[in-house]
């Protein structure tokens, strides 16, 4: 029987009529024939498609196949994400700054006084309107105006209430618009230089937030919850029992997740700089090593998830579990600087505080990979810890 | 020649439960093993062993001569194939795919497209799993078992929930394997299966071969005995099991909720004998049958439960 092995039997036709043979004893024949060097000719070569198939390979597939039909799962991974994004890119967008709101109330006749008016009317730092002095008092006590200005024939009078937070900006900023209407020299140059800093934008913080949590969510879904899913129908037992290397079911899993993780991770950079015109200040070498190592870490806390549980929706709970408050205190969505001084040291030994960290630092700062060894060290922890436990803990049925 | 498979005083023990209690058995090459047993019995916990998922508390097991765990157990999973009762392979993969991914598994074996033929499937190759029937998923399970080339096939209640024709199919591509000198191993709940495929039947129950023999050697075991079962009404007269009790040609009478079930002589005087004491007695046999020992009859001597509904 050794010689089961590396002989090629694929062309045998078991549909032949065989008389008295069967077709395995004429298969005995064909290899008894095949194996003595020169007694046949090269024997012939299988169908294509079977000679490819590596097992490793052909598990990769399955896994993918499993994944792209259904639509389901590919609205999670991808599309969840972008709507996100997106509703949260719109929500915290930078607003035009509001211009203070000044009632203008003219009581002199003089041409300087009207030509200051007019200016004040003009001027692009305020929204001034003119008002009669009694529709201006009530304007001012409800607060749709700042501040009520009177040009008399002799100065300026300024009403306002100073409890509003409004009030005083807006007394400075017309005084000084009047001020150099009127001609006013000032003794020191002063020039401005406006704009928002790049990267210091809400929706720079939020999009490598995003990636972090999307690669959390779906590193862990995809790993645990169908090794479950595949155990409670028997899958696992089924392959357990056929010469499958044991190994090649895990990697595939690990493969087809890096897979889809690559593209996760590239449509979500590729929506930031579309949208919000972000932009990587790092490299893109990095942060993809980084977006690995963070998947791979909760690849590793997966599969420990993953290894022995019998039902789907235990198996949630954990993941719930794990993913609920890594959502709320890993500075996704708002610096985790807010919790408490004394939380912080647990709060940066978190995976996914890690991995938004330094895709952030990457991604923001331009920080390169050997500048955040300590991240890499908290995520490389995470995935080996538990991917090592798992393996050992695994159960097949 | 080793044979498939050899164990000696197998034992499994969960803490202080024994599920297997000391089997010794021989498959030879060639033939049909069935093992049945009411749920609980150790049926599956045995086959596991066999197969290599679980190891033995005590006892030997070796398949085709070779133990597990001593660094050849990949040889031994390439020399068998495995069908298992209501395996939900891949849902989203077509029948097609699902057998090249197995087919990739195994060192030498048949083509995808042979193995289609053999089990049917051919139509059917590119469509999901999750479309298939009952009997067509079944039969997908068989061509996982056989798309490794085979020469030991377990077959874990393979027809189970299955209509009448897809069962024949399936044990036509049983027999098929078979003829041509396969192996098999089979748990069933169906006595009408094992006495059609099996040459060797054993009867498990707590952990043990209660009884161990081929299908007419179990059912000459009971004795030269017929069955005859009939109602008397919804309760019947209390004296009517001790009156039959008493007729010589009677060996065994039993009340099942109304229904009397006797065992007596296999000869036609006995039935008669039967039916006039009890027309004696005035007593109208409703629902009258009479049929010779099957397997269901062994099972149910044996175990006292009838199989599949314990």
């Amino acid at each position: 029987m050794t010689d089961r092995h590396g002989t090629d039997r694929q062309t045998t036709d078991r549909q032949t009529p065989t008389g008295l043979q069967s077709p395995r004893a004429l298969r005995r024949v064909q290899k008894t024939l095949s194996e003595r060097p020169g007694a046949r000719g090269k024997p012939p070569a299988a169908p294509a498609e079977e000679a490819l198939s590596h097992p490793f390979l052909e598990l990769v597939r399955a896994r993918l196949r499993e994944f792209y039909r259904e639509p389901g799962i590919l609205f999670w991974v991808f599309g969840f994400p972008l709507v996100m994004a997106l509703a949260l890119g719109i929500a915290f967008r930078q607003k035009q700054p509001s211009l203070p709101e000044v009632a203008v109330v003219r009581t002199g006749e003089t041409i300087a006084a009207r030509e200051l008016e007019q200016k004040l009317i003009k001027s692009p730092r305020l929204h001034a309107r003119s008002l009669d002095p009694a529709h201006a008092e009530r304007e001012l006590a409800r607060t749709k105006v700042d501040l009520v200005l009177e040009i008399g024939e002799s100065g300026l009078v300024y009403r306002f209430d100073p409890m509003q937070d409004r009030a005083p900006l807006a007394r400075a900023v017309t005084d000084d618009v009047a001020q150099s209407a009127a001609g006013r020299k000032d003794p020191l140059k002063a020039t401005e230089i406006t704009g928002a800093q790049l990267g210091s934008r809400y929706i720079d913080f939020l999009i490598p937030g995003l990636i972090g949590l999307n690669l959390m969510g779906s590193s862990l879904w995809s790993i645990g919850y169908n090794l479950v899913v595949q155990r409670k129908r028997r899958l696992l037992r089924r392959f357990a029992v056929t010469p499958m290397q044991r190994s090649h079911l895990l990697l595939s899993y690990m493969a087809s997740r890096f897979l889809f993780l690559v593209a996760e991770v590239v449509i979500l950079v590729l929506f930031g700089i579309a949208l919000f015109g972000t932009k990587v200040q790092g490299s893109y070498l990095d942060l993809m090593l980084f977006a690995l190592l963070g998947g791979g870490s909760f690849a590793g806390i997966s599969l420990l998830i993953g290894a022995r549980l019998e039902n789907a929706e235990v198996a949630s709970g954990w993941m719930n579990l794990v993913q609920l408050p890594m959502w709320v205190v890993s500075g996704c969505f708002f610096s985790y600087e807010r919790f408490p001084e004394w939380s912080h040291a647990f709060i940066e030994a978190l995976p996914l505080t890690a991995l938004v960290n330094a895709l952030r630092a990457i991604y923001n700062d331009g920080a390169a990979f050997s500048a955040l060894g300590p991240q890499a060290l908290v995520l490389g922890l995470w995935g080996i810890v538990p991917f090592a436990i798992a393996l050992r803990t695994f159960k097949w049925q | 020649m080793q044979p498939p498979i050899s164990c000696k005083s197998l034992v499994k023990k969960y803490g202080d439960k024994t599920a297997v209690a000391g089997i010794d058995l021989v498959v030879p090459k060639g033939s049909c093993f069935g093992l049945l047993g009411p749920n609980g019995a150790g049926k599956t916990t045995t086959v596991e062993m066999l197969e290599g998922l679980h190891k033995p508390t005590s006892g030997t097991i070796e398949l085709f001569g070779i133990r597990w765990g001593t660094g050849r157990d990949q040889d031994i999973r390439a020399r068998m194939g495995v069908a298992l009762q209501e395996t939900q392979l891949a849902d989203k993969q077509t029948v097609r795919e699902v057998l090249r991914l197995f087919r990739s598994f195994y060192p030498a074996g048949r083509s995808v497209d042979d193995v289609l033929r053999s089990v049917n499937l051919v139509p059917e190759q590119n469509q999901r799993f999750h479309t298939l029937s009952g009997g067509q998923k079944q039969r997908v399970a068989l061509a996982t078992a056989l798309v490794g080339d085979p020469e030991l096939l377990f077959l874990d209640e393979p027809t189970t929930g299955l209509d009448p024709r897809a069962r024949q199919s399936l044990w036509a591509v049983v027999e098929a394997f078979r003829a041509e000198g396969g192996t098999v191993v089979l748990t069933t709940h169906y006595m009408d299966e094992a006495a059609a495929l099996c040459d060797d039947i054993a009867v498990m129950d707590l952990g043990r071969f209660i009884a161990q023999g081929s299908p007419a050697e179990l059912i000459d075991s009971l004795g030269d005995v017929q069955f005859v079962e009939f109602e008397v009404g919804s309760a019947p007269p209390s004296f009517v099991p001790d009156v039959l009790s008493s007729c010589p040609a009677v060996r065994h009478v039993e009340d099942r909720r109304g229904r009397l079930r006797l065992t007596i002589d296999r000869d036609l005087e006995a039935l008669s004998a039967v039916l006039s004491e009890l027309k004696q007695r005035g007593v109208v046999p409703v629902g009258l049958s009479s049929h010779q020992a099957t397997l269901d009859d062994v099972f149910l001597h044996l175990t006292g439960k009838e199989l599949g509904h314990d």
